[in-house]
Order: C-alpha cells, then sequence, then structure tokens
C-alpha cells in the first residue's frame, strides 16, 4: 500500500466535472468558466479548476488590490529609473516607503508617502471587500462563517500595523513600507526601538501560537495520513460515525501522550492557535509606542526577564561624564 | 506524469545549487564567545577571508633611525609650521616615511613643487598634509580614549595612496522632478550599510553633523513623542557600517538583549563612543576646512573634500593594522617634538 503513504496524490480520478451544489443565490452574479483539469494540481489538491463566483465583493477586491499591486510595483520600477533589468535585480531591495514623520496624520506629498497612503488605502478596500466575499459566500453555501472570521485575525494585525498604531502615534511614518527587505528592516529597527521586541509578552504569546500552530498541523497531517489506509482522510464522516481509523488515531496519542483530541476538536485546536497568533501579535505591536516605550525594562521591572552579572567590568556611559562631548 | 516531476527536481537542484555557490562562504565559520553564556555575545570569523584581509594589513618596515643632528627643524628648514621642534634629522626620516606612506610612486614631489624651494607651498598638496600632520598630533595626544597608545601615522588611512581608499563625500540630492519612485535615501543594495536596504545617507547627519544616534527610550513607559522608526533605520544604517568598517558582530559592542544599556556593553563601545566624537571632529575641523585648498577634481558631486568614516583607518579589523603601533617608531608623531 504504498501510495497510501506517498506525500502526493497518486491517484486521480476524472470524472464529469463537478458544478457544485445549487443554492438560493438572489444575486445577479454566476459561478463562471467552464471546469477543466490540471495534472500538476491535482498532484497536490483538486486537478479541476473552476467555476469561480466572482461577484461584486470579489471584482471591486480584485480591482482594489490591483490599484494597490501597481502603484506599489510602479513606484519601484520609478525608482531603479524604468530600468527593467534593474527592477529585478534589486527587486529585493525596492519599496514604497510610508511618508516622512514630519507629515504626521496630514496629507504628503504624492513623492514622499503619498503614494504609500494611496496603495495602503486600496489595499486595505481590497482586503476588506475580500473579507466580505469570503463570509457571503460561506453564508450561501450554508457553511459557517469560521474562515472569514480566520481571515479577520489576519486583517487585525495588518491594520494595527499600517493604520491604528500609526493613527495613535499620530505619523503615518510609523507605519510599514511596502518592500521584501524594507518591511523586515523596519520590523529590526522597530524591535530596537522598543527595547527588543523579544520581552514583549505579546510577542511571545503570538510565537507560542506560530510554533503551536505548526506542531498542531504536523501531528494533524501526519495523523490522519498515517490512517488513511483505514479510511481516515474522511474526517467528516470520522466525526460523526467513529470508524477503526479515528480509535486507532485516538489510541495511538493516548499510547504516546495519555491524551487525544477527537476528530472535531483538533481542528477547533488548530483554528484557535492560528487565529491568536496574529490576535496577540497585534496586541503586541499596538502597545509598543503608545504605552510600552522599552520593553526589555518593562520585563526588568516586572521580573518577567533576568539581569545577567557585567562581565566587562563597570561600563560607564560616557555621555554622563563630565565635560563630555555631544 | 512520469517526466515532470523529476524534471522539476531537477531545475531546483540546479537553482539551489547556483544560490548556494554564488551566496554563501566557504565554511569553518568560527565562532569565539566574549560575554555571559546565554547571551549569544560571539565574535564570529571567517578563515576563508582571513588571507586576504591580513595580507591587506601589514605595516610597512620603519626607516632607519635617523643620527641625531642637535638642530630643530624650524631653524633647519624655512616654513616649517609643524613639527617644528623635532630634530632636523628625524624631521627628514619622517618626511621621508611619508612619503612611503602617502606618495610613494610620485615621491616627494607630490607635495615640494619641482625646482621650487622646498619651503615653497604652492602645491595644494602640501598645504593638505601640513593639516593632516596636525590632525595626526591632535589623534595621538588628545584622542587617546580612541586610539590608546597605539596611535595612528598617515599610513593607517593612506596605506601607499595619495588618497586613502575609503572615503565618503556628501550625497547629491535626489533627481527632480520626481512624481514617483522616491527610494527615500535608503532601498538600495550599497556597501556602505552591508548591502542590507536601510537608509544609506549615513555618514553626512552622523559623522559630519552630531544627529542623535540614540533612539531607545530609557524609560519603560511612553513619556511623550520619541524618535521614529525611520531614524532608528538610519542608526542601524550607521552601525552596519561600524560592523563592515571593524569586521565584527553587534556583539562586539553591545549585549544585544539590550542594546541601549551600558553596563552590559563591552569596554569596546566606550572605544567606538570616542571614535565617533573622533571622526566628528577630524570631518568638521581639519577636513571640511581644507575645501578652499583643493582643486575641484578632487572634490564629491557636492563640492566637499572626501572625509573620513570608521573604515577609513579600521578597513576591515577592529583594531587597525591588527594593533600594531607604527607611532612607536616615528615619536614626534605624538609628542611633536
Amino acid at each position: 500500500m504504498p501510495e497510501y503513504q506517498n506525500l502526493f496524490t497518486r491517484v486521480q480520478i476524472r470524472g464529469p466535472a463537478h458544478y457544485g451544489v445549487p443554492i438560493k443565490d438572489r444575486t445577479y452574479w454566476r459561478r463562471d468558466g467552464e471546469p477543466f483539469y490540471v495534472y500538476l494540481l491535482g498532484v497536490i489538491g483538486n486537478a479541476q479548476i473552476g467555476p469561480v463566483y466572482l461577484g461584486f465583493m470579489g471584482s471591486a477586491s480584485l480591482i482594489c488590490g490591483l490599484i494597490a499591486f501597481e502603484i506599489i510595483g510602479l513606484n519601484m520600477l520609478a525608482s531603479v529609473n524604468w530600468d527593467p533589468v534593474q527592477f529585478v535585480r534589486q527587486l529585493f531591495w525596492l519599496a514604497l516607503e510610508p511618508p516622512n514623520p514630519k507629515y504626521g496624520l496630514g496629507i504628503p506629498p504624492l513623492n514622499d508617502g503619498g503614494w504609500w497612503l494611496m496603495a495602503g488605502f486600496f489595499l486595505t478596500v481590497s482586503l476588506l471587500l475580500w473579507w466580505g466575499r469570503m463570509y457571503r459566500r460561506a453564508r450561501a453555501l450554508g457553511m459557517g462563517t469560521h474562515v472569514a472570521w480566520a481571515f479577520a485575525a489576519a486583517i487585525w494585525l495588518y491594520l494595527v500595523l499600517g493604520f491604528i498604531r500609526p493613527v495613535l502615534m499620530g505619523n503615518w511614518g510609523e507605519a510599514v513600507p511596502f518592500g521584501i527587505f524594507p518591511h523586515l528592516d523596519w520590523t529590526a529597527a522597530f524591535s530596537l526601538r522598543y527595547g527588543n521586541l523579544f520581552y514583549n509578552p505579546f510577542h511571545a504569546l503570538s510565537i507560542v501560537f506560530l510554533y503551536g500552530s505548526t506542531l498542531l498541523f504536523a501531528m494533524h497531517g501526519a495523523t490522519i495520513l498515517a490512517v488513511s489506509r483505514f479510511g481516515g482522510d474522511r474526517e467528516i464522516e470520522q466525526i460523526v460515525d467513529r470508524g477503526t481509523a479515528s480509535e486507532r488515531a485516538a489510541l495511538f496519542w493516548r499510547w504516546t501522550m495519555g491524551f487525544n483530541a477527537t476528530m472535531e476538536s483538533i481542528h477547533r485546536w488548530a483554528w484557535w492557535f492560528a487565529v491568536l497568533c496574529p490576535l496577540t501579535g497585534g496586541i503586541g505591536i499596538l502597545l509598543s509606542g503608545t504605552v510600552v516605550d522599552n520593553w526589555y525594562l518593562w520585563a526588568i521591572k516586572h521580573h518577567f526577564a533576568p539581569g545577567y552579572p557585567a562581565v566587562f567590568g563597570t561600563i560607564v556611559d560616557p555621555a554622563t561624564l563630565p565635560g563630555a562631548t555631544r | 506524469m512520469k517526466i515532470e516531476l523529476p524534471l522539476a527536481g531537477a531545475l531546483f537542484a540546479v537553482a539551489a545549487a547556483a544560490v548556494v555557490y554564488t551566496s554563501f562562504t566557504l565554511p569553518p565559520v568560527l565562532s569565539t564567545q566574549n560575554g555571559w553564556r546565554g547571551t549569544a555575545m560571539v565574535q564570529v570569523e571567517l578563515p576563508a577571508h582571513r588571507k586576504a584581509l591580513q595580507a591587506a594589513n601589514v605595516v610597512p618596515e620603519a626607516q632607519p633611525p635617523a643620527d641625531l643632528a642637535n638642530e630643530k627643524s624650524s631653524v633647519a628648514y624655512e616654513n616649517v609650521k609643524v613639527l617644528g621642534d623635532v630634530d632636523s634629522a628625524e624631521f627628514l626620516r619622517i618626511m621621508t616615511a611619508i612619503t612611503e606612506w602617502v606618495a610613494p610612486e610620485q615621491g616627494c614631489t607630490y607635495c615640494h613643487a619641482e625646482g621650487e624651494s622646498l619651503a615653497s607651498d604652492t602645491l595644494y598638496t602640501k598645504v593638505v598634509a601640513r593639516r593632516m600632520l596636525q590632525m595626526t598630533l591632535k589623534i595621538n595626544a588628545g584622542w587617546k580614549p580612541h586610539v590608546a597608545e597605539t596611535g595612528v601615522t598617515c599610513y593607517t588611512c593612506h596605506r601607499g595612496q595619495p588618497v586613502p581608499a575609503q572615503i565618503w563625500f556628501k550625497e547629491t540630492p535626489p533627481p527632480e522632478p520626481a512624481y514617483a519612485g522616491n527610494r527615500n535615501r535608503q532601498n538600495q543594495p550599497l556597501p556602505v550599510v552591508g548591502d542590507s536596504s536601510l537608509p544609506h545617507d549615513i555618514f553626512e547627519p552622523y559623522l559630519s553633523k552630531a544627529t542623535e544616534i540614540r533612539v531607545e527610550s530609557a524609560k519603560a513607559l511612553r513619556t511623550g513623542p520619541n524618535p521614529s522608526i525611520q531614524s532608528t533605520e538610519g542608526t542601524y544604517g550607521l552601525m552596519m557600517h561600524l560592523s563592515q568598517g571593524l569586521g565584527v558582530n553587534c556583539t562586539f559592542c553591545h549585549n544585544t538583549q539590550n542594546f541601549a544599556d551600558w553596563k552590559t556593553s563591552t569596554p569596546q563601545r566606550v572605544t567606538a563612543w570616542h571614535g565617533i566624537r573622533m571622526v566628528r571632529e577630524i570631518n568638521n575641523e581639519y577636513i571640511d576646512t581644507l575645501v578652499g585648498a583643493f582643486p575641484a577634481n578632487r572634490k564629491g558631486p557636492m563640492g566637499d573634500v572626501a572625509k573620513v568614516n570608521c573604515a577609513t583607518c579600521h578597513q576591515g579589523v577592529n583594531k587597525p593594522l591588527y594593533g600594531v603601533s607604527m607611532v612607536a617608531d616615528y615619536l614626534a608623531l605624538k609628542t611633536g617634538k
């Protein structure tokens, strides 16, 4: 049975295309496109592509997202003097920077943050519209809205970084640039500025949920693959009608660690861990600079961080000595 | 089906090998602990780079000692405005050394105009050299918190070249009209900031002007408006230059647990603090004041004179020339006599 243990789907079944269940949809929009098959996508997922539901919010979201993408991309291209070769070579370094701090929350000149403000606006609108689309499509299918609320957790972190915190700080310049390395440098500078983010307890919680998510994902994925030879991949059926796959999986974890999640509750674990990662992270970012100015000193004050011995003798800040130059 | 996966795998392997070959350093990477355990305070060294670095930082042999003439140079020669109290034979020995350090190919006539008296100040190079001697004396006598007893000579920066290799000029302002594509003087892979996307306009604000380098708050809770993230990136860029220029990690000076804290920093951080102030004085008092003396072809795009940064002396080594004191052979460059 090596097929069941393979990392890729080995058997692709090609029947008539599945057009989806009928729904009571009162909107003007319909599912578009004639379904077709892609073998390589079938290796990692469902080989059938389409039909797609675009809808008003989907279309508007894509248009707003495209506008933001173009503003960012064309600004990057302009920054290398419209040279496509340099654009590719320097792509990871390029960015659309937020306004200079001197403009506060005012409207900056177009080329000194104005483009950034516009790109941020359209990207935010695009994300919110996509969120609405997630919510409405789930409702139309009679599903719960868990996907939309998980997405909302990510949008919360995005809004904290680019909107809520800058507004509380009174300065668009506090926000994150659009760019690969530049946003990473922003992250490092943020930690340096606020006294080492590792001492921010909400950052710590966020890391717990991030790494916890990968652990749960690995445990769950491995468990289901391991019992798929007994039909364990039919998880939904196994929730209500526990079969031998579910019982073996449960017994495996009770044997090895004394406790097992159920076929249903493991998905609650995963959902909460994933959602709490950006929720707690966003709180940590929001408090930096608005309430806490130096997380290391805060952690020392609250006995959250250890002090280390001064192994280099007495080192004194030379600027505090009498007669010191500035 | 049977071909696509192996083909994709082979393409991935080729791409991965190309990335590894072009961007990785040859092992081993040696690290030495220099702080309390668990603080990750280590210095990283690459033996693959060591040989080239050592070859580039060799001290030239000292000139043979001079038989004293028992006559002051200011008496023996005309128009001597520095080192006037030095014995004239030692003065000549230092002049010979300076030629070897600064203009070995051009010789004496690089500063002393051919066919004119040695006293002549016709050439701008002589005017500059005199000011540089005053600077060297000031550094060796007045900046001991940075250079200690090791001191500096012309060779520390010049290395046998009339213009030191590691210099900087003021940056030109971004071109006009610019309706899009403002790089904000960053986001460009330049060696000054270690090919990062940090702000590269770091020398004029921090090493000529006294822009505040400290950005981290000394209070746990917010007390008012404090330095911005963008000024933090500026400090970060400057620190990248220090790190590159000295060939050291952040942990050479800082306990990165808390960058701002002095109590857990290393003594080298104090040395660096004085070094930054020393560089500012060199640039403002000794170099920018020569702007009238230099010809246009020696000036930068903004019409300023080439200035120094940490790398001008250090050249990738935390103690320039691996800490060998050349001043010991030319004590007049420290005492002025």
